[in-house]
């Protein structure tokens, strides 16, 4: 495994004068430069990138954290943000010469708007806290990441987060009114849907990190759906519930959420969870309808019918929460379990047209048995987010690298059949060599150049997104002249 | 070597359990610690992370120690945790090597000393009791004086609660109508000094229920309180007696009334080895709402008007898996309507002797879960630990707000098997 940077950071007297500072203008007990404590810094859900970040601070307000981003730009270090730390892309991976900024002690829900539908929340709140706190009331915050209950909102926004629902409802990009920020020059600004102008807003939601740090969150909270209905249907083959897929989507139906899981997958959700999912199945299909009662009813049993139709030999309807939240405990805890069945794995995300997973998902298979790497499958079937778990045992000699080899070859296949490198979980460090191959020189530029307007100095999560370091960007203070769009006349610079 | 934290729970921290933890963070938001602080070394994860530090080479440090002995042991993180990471091992393991590896600074070994050689021993806690017998008015003007000497002790005196008589409990009670079972009853150390009352409750309802009950006077503590702070040593010695007292009383089935002995004496079998793992796998261990349901009712309840909050106990809820059982029984009361408390899961500070060794956090934490109880609006608190009873009370006391009588799951059932009036 590539350990980025796995030794103690040499802390320069730089960094002890850095922490003296910030010390001055954070509140007590929130600055740590413990060696054993900074170390548990060291990486996000991805474990295998790790590095041991400089200092890293607990700041409460947005003032203090402006207050933060001034100290690294006095100095010229970088700071980058951290949530939960549950990214699966290292894009919360800390900088040894640098500033971690956590948000974990910013969770207060500051108001519930309930004629206007909508909250504002500090970045430290926790996906799920939103809709528990609305909840009493009716109402809920869609996205719906599988790791909701401890995913911030920040980290959301920055990841662009999605869920099993986002095939009705969308992304967080469309549940977010308004913005907070702290600019990568330490001013505090508010981006706004209803701004005139460019979509400001638009373009910081899923930068990760590297715009600047979200400081406050205004959600759209929608009104909970009068009747949901949750379909659990078992095929023999993932190819059966591909078809049923793409019958009922063709059939004009779009559900709240279409989930499948593969065999494998399945044996490891029933080792964590018992699940009890139709034993023998190869593949389930989770189907998920929202709406007014009349119209779920007449859609479930549509689906039904497709699905008997495309092969399935079990279905099963949940009538009440208890039931359903039965069906979707094996989806929701389904990533993690495969720590059940292998020591180690690897969570890929990846995106291919929904017409194209049969043969995607045929070629996968090839590959793991070419390679002797099992891969378990788990993906938002609805919108072609494929998210295979790459097995592999971390004790035996190479096994890592063929893993790594493998899930490489996953993303070829996504880009190779029209689709992204990503759906959900970001670019960060992990997949920042992948983006040449979905991106020419000239667009990853074109990127670097919006990166640029927001952050000239790169200081805000340097290394994560682009593939290598360039423009404007990733040495602390180097400017390196202008950028061949601007020098062709091509661009401007703003 | 100090016998009590005598290495029986192998040499060091096991690096496979470490490695079952795959970094995803899910148990976060049910960490007390991490609710309280924010910080990634007080969450399970930060735990884990440190413990595998250890495990490849750096030293205990003062700092590390301190985050260990911030855990308070709940076990929500198990709970929580979809990979299924045995966390209750790990800190059993990470707490004997911190007791082994670290030294402590005097005044921290002093309580820690007290405590050990006092709770563990019911006639010790007894003499104990004399001095924090103290009237509420007196105990209030004497607080500050031992907040300062140490927030410890202000702590246990704060904790006491008011005295009851101490009556002895029969050898042996016998079952009411039709003999369904016959059982044996932990008493417990902390139960049975400061809550006696509940014994008798428990012997009460179980007879009522059909069951003979059989109460070895012979048996003393648990060791759950000593394997929950680094003493596998002492807690293993506790263990082999409290078998051979059941064994000697013929019984193979115990039930428990205190959340954290039942999840302890249900972990026996990892505890000892050889012959004693055996002769503890033939006793069956049963927390009392667990064994109620299973059993069923038979006795006839009668109404109490009352609104109840229940409060989920650690060692019950995370630890052993028991949160319907109770909320079954009670809602069969008559009368009886049962509220919810918000964030039922949080542990409320108790967490055995934590409240005396971590002062500050477990006062933080017990005066959010009053809070939460008092907002219920109940009229009574119903609890199944006595570490929970004492420190919820303590908190409401602090709060100044009208005290809400607590009463354990057992006293309920009994005032309404009984038909009484009042809950004692
Ligand atoms: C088991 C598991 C299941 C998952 N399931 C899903 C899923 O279904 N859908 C999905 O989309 N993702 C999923 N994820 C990925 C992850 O939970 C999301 O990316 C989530 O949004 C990250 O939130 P976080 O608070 O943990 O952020 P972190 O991991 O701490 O950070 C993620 C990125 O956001 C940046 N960031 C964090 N806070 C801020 C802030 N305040 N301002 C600016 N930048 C910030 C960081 O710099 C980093 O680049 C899953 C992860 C796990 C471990
Ligand atoms: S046992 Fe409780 S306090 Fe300790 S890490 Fe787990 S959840 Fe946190
Ligand atoms: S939930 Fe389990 S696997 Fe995930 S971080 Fe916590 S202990 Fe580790």
């Amino acid at each position: 495994m590539t350990d980025t940077t796995g030794a103690t950071p040499v802390r320069g007297p730089a960094l002890d004068r850095i922490a003296r500072r910030l010390a001055a203008v954070l509140p007590p007990g929130a600055v740590i430069t413990d060696p054993v404590r900074l170390r548990t810094y060291e990486c996000d859900g991805l474990t295998h990138h790790r590095a041991v970040p400089g200092v890293v601070v607990l700041p409460e307000t947005a003032g203090q954290i402006a207050a933060v981003v001034r100290i690294c730009n006095e100095y010229g270090v970088p700071f980058v943000a951290r949530g939960a730390g549950t990214g699966l892309s290292g894009g919360a991976l800390p900088r040894t010469d640098g500033v971690l900024v956590v948000t974990s002690r910013m969770r207060r829900v500051l108001e519930v708007d309930l004629p206007n539908r909508r909250a504002v929340v500090e970045p430290g709140v926790t996906n799920l806290a939103i809709t528990e706190a609305v909840r009493p009331h009716g109402y809920y915050y869609a996205p719906d990441p599988s790791s909701q209950q401890v995913c911030t909102i920040g980290g959301n926004v920055a990841e662009n987060s999605g869920g099993a629902h986002c095939l009705k409802y969308g992304f967080t990009v469309n549940h977010v009114l308004a913005l907070e920020i702290v600019t990568p020059d330490g001013d505090i600004v508010t981006l706004d849907a209803d701004d005139p102008g460019y979509d400001l807003l638009g373009a910081f939601v899923g930068s990760e990190g590297t715009l600047g740090i979200t400081t406050k969150v205004t959600v759209r909270l929608l009104r909970a759906p009068e009747a949901v209905t949750t379909l659990l249907a078992a095929f023999g083959s993932i190819e059966q519930g591909g078809r049923a897929v793409s019958a009922i989507i063709g059939g004009g139906i779009v559900p709240a959420a279409i989930e499948m899981m593969d065999a494998l997958a399945i044996e490891a959700a029933e080792a964590a969870v018992a699940c009890a999912y139709p034993a023998g199945a190869g593949a389930v299909l989770i189907v998920e309808l929202d709406g007014p009662a009349a119209e779920t009813a007449l859609q479930s049993a549509e689906v039904e019918r497709v699905c008997l139709e495309s092969g399935a030999f079990e279905l099963r309807t949940a009538a009440d929460p208890a039931e359903r939240a039965a069906i979707w405990k094996g989806r929701r805890s389904a990533f993690a379990a495969v720590g059940r069945i292998s020591p180690a794995y690897i969570v890929q995300d990846g995106v291919v047209p929904r017409t194209a997973l049969p043969g995607v998902l045929a070629s996968i298979d090839r590959l793991s048995a070419e390679h002797g790497i099992r891969v378990a499958n788990v993906f938002h079937a609805g919108d072609g987010n494929l998210h295979p778990l790459v097995l592999f045992d971390d004790a035996e000699p190479g096994a890592a690298e063929r893993a790594e080899a493998v899930s490489g070859r996953i993303l070829d296949l996504c880009v190779e059949h029209g689709g992204s490198i990503t759906g959900e979980h970001g670019v960060g460090v992990d997949k920042a060599r992948y983006m040449p191959k979905m991106f020419t020189d000239d667009d990853l530029d074109t990127m670097q150049l919006v990166r640029c307007a927001f952050d000239s100095r790169g200081l805000s999560n340097p290394g994560k997104v682009f593939p290598t370091p360039r423009l404007c960007g990733e040495v602390p203070g180097v400017r390196r002249g202008a950028h061949p769009l601007v020098e062709s006349g091509r661009a401007e610079q703003f | 070597m100090d016998p009590d934290i005598d290495p029986r729970i192998g040499p060091g921290i096991d690096p496979g359990l470490i490695g079952d933890c795959v970094h995803c963070g899910f148990c976060l938001p049910s960490c007390p610690t991490y609710v309280l602080w924010g910080e990634e070394m007080d969450s399970p994860r930060g735990r884990i992370h440190l413990m595998g530090q250890h495990v490849a080479g750096t030293p205990v440090t003062g700092e590390m120690a301190g985050h260990f002995d911030a855990c308070l042991g709940c076990m929500a993180c198990v709970t929580a945790c979809p990979s299924g990471v045995r966390y209750d091992r790990l800190i059993e393991q990470t707490r004997a090597v911190v007791e082994r590896e670290h030294v402590r600074p005097p005044a921290d070994r002093a309580v820690r000393e007290l405590v050990f050689r006092l709770f563990p021993y019911p006639r010790r806690l007894r003499a104990m009791r004399l001095p924090l017998r103290l009237g509420t008015g007196l105990r209030r003007r004497i607080a500050p004086a031992l907040e300062r000497v140490s927030p410890s002790l202000a702590a246990l005196a704060d904790l006491a609660p008011e005295p009851v008589r101490h009556r002895r409990l029969p050898r042996r009670v016998r079952a009411v109508g039709r003999r369904r079972a016959t059982v044996g009853l932990l008493t417990g150390c902390v139960q049975g000094e400061f809550f006696p009352q509940v014994n008798a409750a428990t012997a009460r309802v179980l007879a009522m229920e059909g069951c003979e009950v059989v109460i070895p006077p012979a048996q003393g503590c648990c060791g759950a309180l000593s394997l929950h702070s680094g003493r596998p040593g002492q807690a293993a010695r506790f263990a082999r007696r409290t078998i051979a007292a059941f064994e000697r009383a013929g019984v193979d089935t115990v039930v428990v009334n205190a959340a954290g002995c039942g999840s302890t004496m249900k972990d026996y079998t990892g505890i000892l080895d050889g012959g004693w793992a055996d002769r503890a796998a033939a006793i069956r261990v049963a927390d009392l709402a667990e064994y109620l349901v299973e059993l069923g009712p038979v006795a006839t309840r009668h109404p109490l008007p009352l609104t109840a909050a229940y409060h989920d106990a650690c060692h019950l809820a995370h630890a052993q898996g028991i949160r319907s059982q109770p909320r079954e029984l009670l809602a069969a009361v008559p009368g009886l309507e049962l509220r919810e408390i918000a964030e039922s899961a949080i542990c409320c500070g108790s967490a055995g002797t934590y409240n005396i060794l971590q002062p500050e956090a477990a006062r933080e934490l017990g005066d959010r879960k009053a809070e939460r109880v008092l907002a219920t609006g109940a009229d009574l608190l119903v609890s199944a630990n006595p570490g929970c009873t004492m420190q919820i009370t303590a908190a409401i006391r602090r709060a100044g707000a009208t005290p809400i009588p607590v009463a354990h799951t057992a006293q309920v059932l009994d005032a309404s098997l009984r038909a009484l009036r009042e809950i004692g």
